[in-house]
């Protein structure tokens, strides 16, 4: 576990110096240069943080929900204690990312909240996990609890796809999308797409040893109370 | 000798007497009837109050309209599931049968509730909010029928969670809301191709959608019911 917690130590370190560190240039020569993408310029960096936060709070809503349909099937506590972890996680992650994502639009868009479609889907994300521990708290037996919390993870995962389908038809997005846009085109040359993918790997295992330690944390809080 | 019958024989007429006997306890009573109604008659005069004799742009009255729907439904809805643990009687029908036949039973008795309440709504528009012209009816009355089947799924399933917690009232809309959201969004936008006179074939892409989250939501909820209510 050392040896991992060093590692992702380093990795995180090296990711935040080059994110932050590398120029932006608007014809990259040498490995270390950025380039500039056209609109974003330097807010562009933003991306190394924001996105990986929006993508961990739907992987801790995804775990979330998988734990509790474990617990549903074996009807384990431990499994519970996974999903409410998992779903905490997300909350903040998710918080996170709104924040991060209301104070790039204020220097973008001109406003922190405009209503844009990503943003209501942020927005009805963080409603759902408040719901979710909303509900959790208003239930004291824990087995019944956990099996609630589950089914609402459930019901609530499979109506999100229908707003990712129905968000774009009432309103259109100004939200760049320099990865996953619709010309397929990638705007980072090499060097960016490299920091990128290790800023979300590096978000992605700082989230899953934050998930052990909550794991860890809740079982022992579990253990002394029975 | 009359036949054995066959297990969905026996689900359809339970389910069926599930309905009949909630149907029998609110003509009884009337608690969620009466609810619903002054509900929507108190919501309904606020709104033409506050209009005093101004008229409101169309478009936020059909958002309006669906405001009052909504919250009409989580006034009245959790009815069903929350007077079974306060009377006691969850125990007793969880041993006569089957969570599923329970579960559409109530659901059939939200949908039935739902209809009468969201047309008694629109006629109380239709006469207090002279600004709420439709111009193409078919797709408004399409819209309130599969809007009111929506909600009626959504808030069945919502309504089951929440009759366990302890904070009963409160809780509903937080829960429910969420889940609703894109089935509100729709039907306000269908509302309005309604009363901007579009043709019943541009507003199919709004109906497939309700249809398909109809289906989605009554099937994870049929699957999901079984964990919820059994202790």
């Amino acid at each position: 576990m050392n040896v991992f917690k060093t590692v992702l130590f380093v990795w995180m370190t090296a990711v935040i110096v080059l994110a932050l560190g590398l120029p932006m240039v608007a014809q990259p020569s040498t490995w270390y240069q950025f380039p500039i993408i056209p609109a974003l310029e330097e807010k562009a960096r933003i991306m190394f943080f924001h996105v990986p936060m929006a993508w961990l709070s739907v992987v801790a809503f995804v775990s979330s929900m998988v734990y509790g349909i474990k617990y549903l099937r074996k009807k384990n506590l431990d499994d519970d204690v996974r999903s409410a972890s998992a779903a905490g996680l997300g909350f903040l992650f998710c918080f996170l990312a709104t924040a991060t994502g209301a104070i790039w639009a204020k220097f973008s868009w001109g406003t922190y909240w405009n209503w844009d479609p990503r943003q209501t889907s942020i927005f009805v994300l963080l409603l759902i996990y408040g719901a979710y521990f909303a509900l959790r708290s208003a239930i004291e037996v824990e087995e019944k609890r956990a099996s609630l919390a589950a089914v609402y993870s459930i019901i609530a995962a499979v109506t999100m796809p229908f707003f990712m389908f129905i968000m774009p038809r009432i309103l259109s997005s100004l939200h760049p999308e320099p990865i996953l846009n619709t010309e397929g085109k990638v705007h980072m040359n090499t060097t960016m797409l490299i920091v990128f993918l290790s800023s979300l790997a590096g978000f992605t295992g700082l989230y899953f040893w934050m998930w052990r330690l909550q794991v860890r944390i809740q079982t022992s809080h579990l253990n002394r109370i029975n | 000798m009359r036949k054995p019958e066959a297990a969905w024989q026996q689900w359809l007429r339970s389910s069926i007497s599930i309905f009949r006997k909630d149907w029998h306890s609110e003509l009884r009573t009337r608690y969620a009837i009466s609810a619903l109604v002054m509900f929507v008659v108190t919501t309904i005069s606020i709104m033409v109050f506050a209009l005093g004799s101004e008229s409101a742009p169309v478009d936020v009255l059909s958002g309006m309209l669906w405001v009052v729907i909504f919250f009409a439904a989580m006034s009245g809805l959790s009815r069903t599931f929350v007077a079974e643990e306060e009377r006691g009687t969850a125990m007793t029908l969880q041993l006569l049968t089957s969570p599923s036949a329970i579960y559409f039973g109530k659901l059939f008795f939200n949908l039935v509730l739902m209809i009468g309440v969201n047309t008694f709504t629109v006629l109380l528009y239709a006469i207090f909010l002279n600004g709420f012209i439709v111009k193409t009816s078919s797709i408004f009355i399409i819209t309130i029928a599969l809007g009111s089947i929506g909600l009626a799924a959504s808030s069945t399933i919502i309504a089951a969670i929440i009759a366990k917690a302890n904070t009963k009232g409160t809780l509903y809309p937080v829960l429910s809301f969420p889940i609703l959201l894109p089935l509100l969004l729709t039907c306000i936008n269908a509302t309005r191709l309604a009363t901007e006179g579009a043709f019943l074939n541009e507003a199919t892409g709004e109906f497939q959608f309700l249809v398909s989250y109809i289906v989605v939501v009554v099937t994870a909820s049929s699957v999901l019911f079984e964990y919820i209510w059994k202790d």
